[in-house]
């Protein structure tokens, strides 16, 4: 017959408590993101339309649509992506794959973490001085892509790297047990098996690079346009600006356009994590090992 | 350095170890070794973990190039030649197979797998592909088994199985010399006698060096064996002498007949 201890009993009782702590804090930490998403669906939900998304801005920005804004935001992300997906994905292949582990490799990846942490409006005004001023871009949808690009970077770079990472080792010293040259097996054996971690990388860059604004605020994005860009060379409007400028700027704006842009911005970002989980899921089920 | 060796056919041995010596980081692991790996012959490394053999092994295909830390002094001659001013190391990698001791199927199908090498060798024709896949597979016994889903992940086969998809994959390469790292730790005993006899077969195209904690294994298959212990190769010698009580060194004895290791 088992009979329980008084120390047994406490010991329940205590890991109970415990239990509900936890499940408590993490009950507050989706708080916030309920409450965010049901008053911008409630408030801004009726502001959607698609007037809203096709048509330009009217009657001083109160009344309209925001198309330029998001050709703007898809402009920008996009060519932000042509800069910094290349460029961070070699830069991860190089740190993971091929540099020797010594001070000025160490020093490189402080400078990537580094580089994550420098505040926005800092890159803003990098871009301003580097790209609108010192390459003469002018304000730009070329120097704000490039600034966002920057700025965006170290989130490619981290996301490759550990993905490039989780790929056994066994599996190099095999390729290259067998003559393979590294660049042999990383096009065969790890880049192939990095892939859904890199995706990942690329996609979390497009939402936190849709959001940012005070980057482009001195780089490229406009306050009002009346007309679409036409070059890279020309100044955009943005979502992001754009949700700035109508909650603050702009006197006897009807009380759902701004939770109708906020709606928008989320729902873009949130499109692209959902994205990003989707392809995650495929292609871990597709995972050969 | 003299590159020939005494015996009547004039050609060198596949391997020629002088003096070689092997740290990680300064720590020393094998010390000064000194043998030859003669043509067409199995030889056997025995000795317990810790001994230095892994390490061997990886100095003669010069992974130490590719292994941070690890540095190695002294020679090792491959058919005469010197691997440590031979340019190309991917080529000399192409001519040494290796077989790990935990099965390593590359995350591809059974066919990939074994069309690896001859593919980052350049051979792109899908008629002479599928010569070689039958044929390596066919030497390492596996054939039979796998052939109606070569398409299939090389990781999905038993345990057993992929071991002898490694022995085909590395035989791929067109080895003159094929070294097996404890192979049989993760293999059943049948599969065990299957992958022995495909080695006896081979003999008398390759030549093999076959490290193992099984000294049974290398009594049954090696012609010479060398016994390391703590990085210090003990001795090199026939095998029949060593265990048969002939062992120049009382410690191979001991090790041979279990009273230690």
């Amino acid at each position: 017959m088992f009979t329980q201890t008084a120390h047994n009993v406490q010991n329940y009782k205590i890991e109970g408590r415990w239990r509900i702590l936890f499940l408590v804090m993490t009950a507050l930490l989706i708080l916030p993101v309920l409450i965010i998403l049901t008053l911008l669906i409630v408030r801004g939900g009726p502001a959607i339309s698609w007037e809203f998304l096709t048509a330009f801005p009217i009657k001083g920005m109160t009344a309209g649509g925001v198309f330029p804004a998001l050709l703007g935001t898809i402009y920008l992300v996009s060519l932000a992506l042509v800069f910094s997906v290349p460029l961070g994905i070699a830069a991860a292949i190089y740190l993971s794959e091929y540099a020797p582990d010594n001070v000025m490799t160490r020093i490189i990846n402080l400078a990537i973490i580094n580089l994550a942490g420098v505040p926005s409006i800092v890159h803003a005004l990098f871009g301003l001085g580097a790209f609108v001023i010192f390459m003469e871009f002018g304000t730009s949808i070329l120097a704000a892509s490039l600034t966002l690009a920057i700025m965006t970077l170290p989130v490619v770079i981290v996301a490759t790297k550990e993905s490039l990472q989780s790929v056994p080792q066994a599996f190099r010293e095999a390729c290259w047990s067998m003559g393979a040259t590294r660049w042999q097996t990383i096009r065969r054996i790890v880049l192939p098996n990095a892939v859904s971690g890199i995706l990942t990388g690329v996609i979390l860059e497009v939402s936190r690079t849709a959001g940012e604004t005070a980057p482009i605020m001195f780089t490229g994005a406009a306050f009002f346009l009346p007309f679409l860009p036409e070059s890279v060379f020309d100044q955009t409007m943005a979502l992001s600006l754009h949700l700035f400028v109508v909650a603050t700027q702009v006197p006897n704006v009807p009380h759902d356009l701004p939770y109708g842009v906020a709606l928008l911005l989320v729902a873009i970002v949130l499109l692209m994590n959902a994205l990003s989980i989707g392809f995650r899921v495929r292609l871990r089920n597709k995972k050969k090992w | 350095m003299k590159e020939t060796n005494q015996k009547a056919s004039g050609a060198p041995p596949v391997l020629e170890i002088n003096d070689l010596s092997i740290a990680y980081s300064g720590k020393t692991i094998l010390r000064n070794a000194t043998f030859d790996v003669q043509n067409n012959e199995i030889f056997g490394i025995i000795g317990p973990s810790g001994s230095g053999k892994t390490s061997f092994l990886k100095a003669v295909n010069r992974m130490d190039q590719l292994t941070p830390g690890m540095t190695t002094t002294g020679s090792i001659h491959f058919h005469g030649y010197d691997t440590a001013t031979w340019r190309n190391l991917y080529s000399l990698r192409k001519r040494i197979g290796v077989v790990f001791p935990l099965p390593t199927g590359l995350p591809l199908s059974v066919y990939e797998n074994v069309a690896f090498a001859p593919r980052i060798s350049g051979v792109r024709q899908k008629v002479e592909l599928d010569q070689i896949v039958e044929k390596c597979l066919r030497r390492a016994a596996l054939w039979d088994e796998v052939k109606d889903r070569l398409t299939s992940l090389g990781s999905l086969l038993s345990g057993g199985q992929q071991q002898r998809l490694t022995i085909a994959r590395a035989l791929s390469q067109d080895p003159d010399l094929l070294m097996l790292d404890e192979f049989s730790i993760a293999v059943d005993p049948v599969t065990t006698m299957r992958i022995e006899d495909v080695l006896k077969q081979l003999k008398s195209e390759i030549s093999i060096i076959l490290v193992t904690n099984l000294v049974q294994q290398a009594e049954r298959l090696a012609d010479r064996t060398a016994f390391f212990l703590n990085g210090e190769v003990v001795e090199v010698g026939q095998t029949e002498d060593m265990f048969n009580g002939r062992a120049k060194d009382v410690r191979t004895t001991d090790y041979v007949e279990g009273r230690f290791g």
